[in-house]
Formats: C-alpha cells, structure tokens, sequence
C-alpha cells in the first residue's frame, strides 16, 4: 500500500469513526432498557405509545401535503424563471435561500403576527388554519434544497425547445407543464420531496410554537421524560432520514440513463 | 393570393433590427430554403411563421388566414429543431403520438397514424425506444414523424441536419426530400449550409443582415447571384477587378485581357467605369476547350488537393484567381511558382453588381 493510499484510508477511517461511534452508542444504549441484556424493549414501548402512532401519522401528512403544495408552487415557478424571466434568476435564488439565514422560529413569530385571530386573515383560529400554516411554515424551510433540486433537473432539460416543440403540436401551457416538463424533472421533485419529508417530519420548532401535535414535539418530550425510548426514536429518525437519502439514489439513477443521452 | 404570404414582416430586438421589411410568397407544396450566416435573421423569420415570435410590423398569411396574434399552438404548424427537442420521458411512439393525443384523436387513429409515420420514416421497429436509446439521425427523423403526425399546413426545419455528422446529413436530407415530395406539404428548411440548400431546394432565399438578398431557384441563385454577398457567401467565387472599355461592344478589360461579354451586364455602366466581375473556379481550366475564348496567364502560389478535385491558385496582375481540375492521378497538376495559363469562356463572366 502506497503512502498516498494510507492516508485516504486513515482519513476515510477516522470519518467512518466519527459518525458510526455515536451512532453505535445511542443503539448501544437504546437496547439496555432491560437490566443486564440487551432488548429491543425501548422500540416497543416507543411503538405501543399511542401518540407515538398520531403525532407520527400527524407529521407525515403534513409532510406529504408540503411535498404536493410546494412541488405544485415551485415547479412551475422554476420553469417560468428558466422560460421566460431568466433576469429573475438571481433574485428567485436569493428569496429561494433566505430560510437558511432565517431561523424557524422567527419565521413562525411573523406568521403568528400576521395570521393571528385578531388578524385581517386569522389563520390560527382553526386548526385547519393553523394547519394551512404549519405547511406554509415547511414549505418554506424546504424552499432552499426544493428549488435546488428541481431547477437542476430542469437544467438537465432544454426546457425551452421542448416547450417550442409541445407548443407547436398544439399543446396548451398544462399540458406542456405535466406532461412534458413535470416528468422530466422528476428526480428532483423526487428529492426535494425526500428533503422536505426528512425537513417536515423532524421539525420541533414550528409545530411546537403552533401548537401541532406533530412528531418533532413529541420527541423532543419523550427526551425530556424518559430515559432509554429518545435514543431508540433517534435510531427511528436516523432510518427514517437513511431511507429517503437511499431513495433518493435510486430515484437519480434510474433517470440517470435518460439524463445522460440528453 | 400564395399559400404563405410573408408581407412587409419586420422584427426589431430592442433598439436591434433584425428583420428589414422581409416580402415572399411560398406556393402550396414547394420547398424553400433560408439561406444565409449566423445571425442573417433566417430562423427569425422562421419563428416568425411558427408564432414564436412576434413581428414588430407586417403581416404572415398561410392559406389566406392572418396568423399575426394566433398563438402557436392554434397555427396547425409542424416546426423540427436543431436539437431534435424529443421528449426525453416519452418513447418514440409516444412522441409521434403527441400532438394527436393533444388535438383529441380517437386510440384507433392514432395508432394508425402512428404507424404510418413510422412506416414512412423507416423506424417501425424502433416504436418502444427512449430518445436516448437512438443515434442523432434516427432522433431526427422522430421529430419530423412528430411533426408530420398531424398533418400540418407548413412544416418548418431549423437547421435539423447540423448537429449531425456529414454522411449521415446528406442521406437525410435526401430522405426529407422524398417524404415533403411524397407528402406535397409545404416546407421551409433554415441552413447556412449553401450545398445543402442548392441540393434540395425548389427555391432559396438567400439573408444577409435581415434582408432577403435573393430569392430564386438554386441554379439562378448559384449561377446568377444577384448581389456580392450572394456571389461571395454561394459557392467559391473568383472575385475580380475590371475596367469597362467599350460599354456599347460589352468589351472589359481583365487584367492584360480584353474580354467581351453581353452588353446588357454592364447594367450601365459607363466606358472607363471600374467594375466588379465573378468567375467560379469550375468555369476555369489550364486545358483550351473549343468553346473557351478567354486566357488568364499567372504564376501559381498554392495547389490544394480536396479529393475529387484540386483547387490551384495563382496571381494574375495582383489578384488572386482560384480554378479547379479534376484529380487525375495520370496528370500532374501545376507546381508552385510555375507559370500557367487558366482558360474560360467570356459568357462564364458574371458582372456583380456594387
């Protein structure tokens, strides 16, 4: 083994190290609910826990509404920009990445300033309304990776000669938007879904300060109270977010084969 | 009243013209060529009459129906692209069936349609492939299926043979000739390339600069070229300095020579009037033919060897005058520094006009 090879294997290590380790710990330490042994007891009283199952339910229907909302807005939002106001570039890019600089909680503080119930739109009146909001909230922390990822599949694309070639046999803007643009770009809405399900699911912050029985609360007072179910819900978690990166991969590269003749 | 009328149609970027006052009638059935170099404002024109574009003044008639305002989708125009502009998420059969499945087709039609236009592009048996499945030509002749699916009133290439390599450029323009013979629809083909142009073209209207430089038959625009630029920008060209002498006897001088040739080319022309004339350096040969009445003497500078034929310059008084001959390989073309004698006939002249 040549020098150079020992080194990127030591650092390859040392970064295998530094994730793995703590992850093996919190595993470690998830299984010793019971004295002595190691079990999967904490997973089944994490399971059994009824607002385990509704604030779980809870949260991945709001992700999934944030997905099909904030594909629907930022799909074709990407596609105008890339179409017909390409100027508008640097400045979609700049708004696209405020969240990041933004933090949750200052968000959620505008929005309880604007839609309060003595507001010209009283949105946290109802828990619908609330509700509304708390994906207006997800939506726009996922702004950043969702726009990302469809704007780069859509540079994968000539959107502008397809859209010239639909056009020209006679199709209507919907139709060239979901039949010709929407499926071509869609490992990444694919990914940003991934992303934003990862983002939605996990949030503590917004849901908290809204009042939503979502996931995020929920582990954040299990952690509070308990001493062996918040690291089996970190290992939940970590699978949860696992599962997504993986099905983000597959999703790249079963397009990949078309993405690479363009 | 012609089949597609384009009528004092103008097209300005800003404070940039890019279309000047573009006039041309196009009967039903022909094929034309748009001519020219980058930027010569062909394929504005061209998305001009597919509704891509907006003329800033003048009006497009096809059929003796304004199509100013109407929005592409509504113009029933079939438009192939450079970039073959496929469908990437759709296969072959898929993309062919596009444009009928929009316009509300029955199943049952659109599958014999479909088939039809495999049929007639010759790729049947390719109707499951994805777009990145094909070679470049077989994309190609996809997109211009797609286009003829729903029998359009106009079919409009952009330059659909350039991103392909030259074998395959010159059978498929050959095959798009046959299917627009076969079909008799009318077409209009984008190119800057004039062999192209010359070899498939009813008419070609040659631009320059936004404006409509020529508009004849390949042979009028190849052998009549009716300003420099023509002249220069078809086909390889002798361009020479001459002095009329006798405008009445239609005699010039050409460097030493005195060469006489119609009157009526002088385009009035007084006697001592410097004057610009072409020759084609096929018109030119070192061999005396009977019907060459006319000699240039000069010293070679370079013999270029292009195959089929070699390409040989010289210097005759100052200006540089190209001829071609055959490649022979029994005869040995003329050395560097030798001195020749190119012969031509004085009726080969071309008087261009300034």
């Amino acid at each position: 083994m040549t020098a150079k090879k020992f080194w990127s294997w030591l650092a390859v290590a040392v970064a295998a190290v530094y994730f793995i380790v703590p992850l093996a710990a919190t595993m470690e330490f998830s299984m010793r609910m019971r004295r002595g042994t190691y079990s999967f007891d904490a997973y089944r009283s994490v399971f059994s826990d009824q607002r385990f199952a509704e604030t779980f339910s809870y949260s991945v229907v709001m992700a999934l509404i944030t997905i099909v909302v904030g594909a629907l807005l930022i799909v074709p939002t990407a596609y105008w920009v890339r179409l017909r106001m390409p100027y508008l570039r640097p400045v979609v890019e700049f708004v696209t990445l405020l969240p990041l600089v933004v933090p949750a909680i200052v968000i959620v503080f505008g929005y309880l300033r604007l839609y309060n119930s003595s507001s010209v739109l009283p949105l946290t009146n109802s828990d619908t309304g609330t509700n509304i909001l708390l994906v207006f909230g997800f939506m726009t922390m996922s702004l950043p990776y969702m726009y990302r990822a469809v704007d780069t599949a859509m540079r994968t694309i000539d959107v502008a000669v397809l859209t010239e070639a639909a056009e020209s046999l006679g199709a209507s803007w919907t139709t060239i938007l979901f039949r010709c643009i929407f499926p071509n770009v869609l490992t990444g809405v694919l990914s940003g879904a991934f992303i934003t399900f990862a983002i939605a699911v996990g949030e503590f912050t917004m849901p908290s300060l809204l009042n939503r029985p979502a996931f995020g609360p929920y582990l954040a007072l299990i952690g509070a109270n308990k001493a062996y179910e918040p690291p089996a819900l970190a290992m939940i978690a970590f699978a949860m977010t696992w599962v997504s990166i993986i099905l983000i991969n597959i999703t790249t590269r079963l397009q990949k084969g078309a993405a690479g003749a363009r | 009243m012609s089949y597609l009328e384009l009528s004092h149609v103008q097209k300005s970027f800003g404070p940039v013209k890019v279309v000047h006052d573009f006039n041309m009638s196009i009967e039903e059935g022909e094929f034309v060529s748009f001519l020219g170099p980058s930027g010569c404002g062909k394929t504005t024109v061209l998305r001009m009459i597919a509704g891509f574009e907006t003329p800033t003044g003048g009006t497009i008639t096809i059929g003796g129906v304004n199509q100013n305002g109407l929005k592409p989708n509504k113009r029933n125009i079939g438009m192939v692209f450079q970039a073959y502009a496929l469908f990437p998420n759709m296969t072959v059969a898929q993309n062919v069936a596009f444009g009928l499945k929009v316009a509300g087709a029955s199943k049952a039609e659109i599958d014999a349609r479909v088939k039809e236009m495999l049929d007639l592009i010759h790729l049947g048996h390719l109707e499951d492939r994805y777009p990145y499945q094909m070679s470049g030509g077989q994309q190609q002749r996809v997109a211009l299926a797609r286009a003829l699916a729903n029998k359009p009133k106009v079919l409009l290439l952009d330059e659909p043979l350039s991103a392909l390599d030259a074998k395959i450029r010159v059978s498929l323009r050959e095959e798009i000739r046959a299917i627009q013979r076969k079909l008799g629809i009318t077409t209009i083909f984008v190119t800057h390339d004039q062999e192209e142009a010359l070899s498939i073209s009813d008419r070609i209207v040659v631009m320059n600069a936004g404006i409509a430089d020529q508009i004849g038959t390949p042979s009028d625009i190849y052998n009549r070229p009716a300003t420099r630029f023509v002249a220069g920008f078809v086909g390889t060209l002798n361009i020479l300095e001459a002095k009329v002498e006798n405008r009445d006897a239609g005699t010039v001088r050409l460097g030493s020579r005195s060469v006489s040739i119609p009157p009526s080319q002088l385009n009035g022309s007084g006697d001592g009037a410097a004057i610009t004339v072409a020759l084609r350096p096929e018109a030119l040969s070192l061999s005396k033919s009977p019907s060459s009445d006319v000699t240039l003497d000069g010293r070679v500078t370079s013999v270029n060897f292009l195959g089929s034929v070699i390409r040989t310059r010289m210097d005759v008084d100052g200006q540089q005058v190209s001829f071609d001959m055959f490649n022979n390989p029994g005869l040995q073309p003329p050395q560097i520094g030798e001195m020749a004698t190119a012969h031509f006939k004085a009726s080969d002249v071309l008087v261009i006009p300034n």
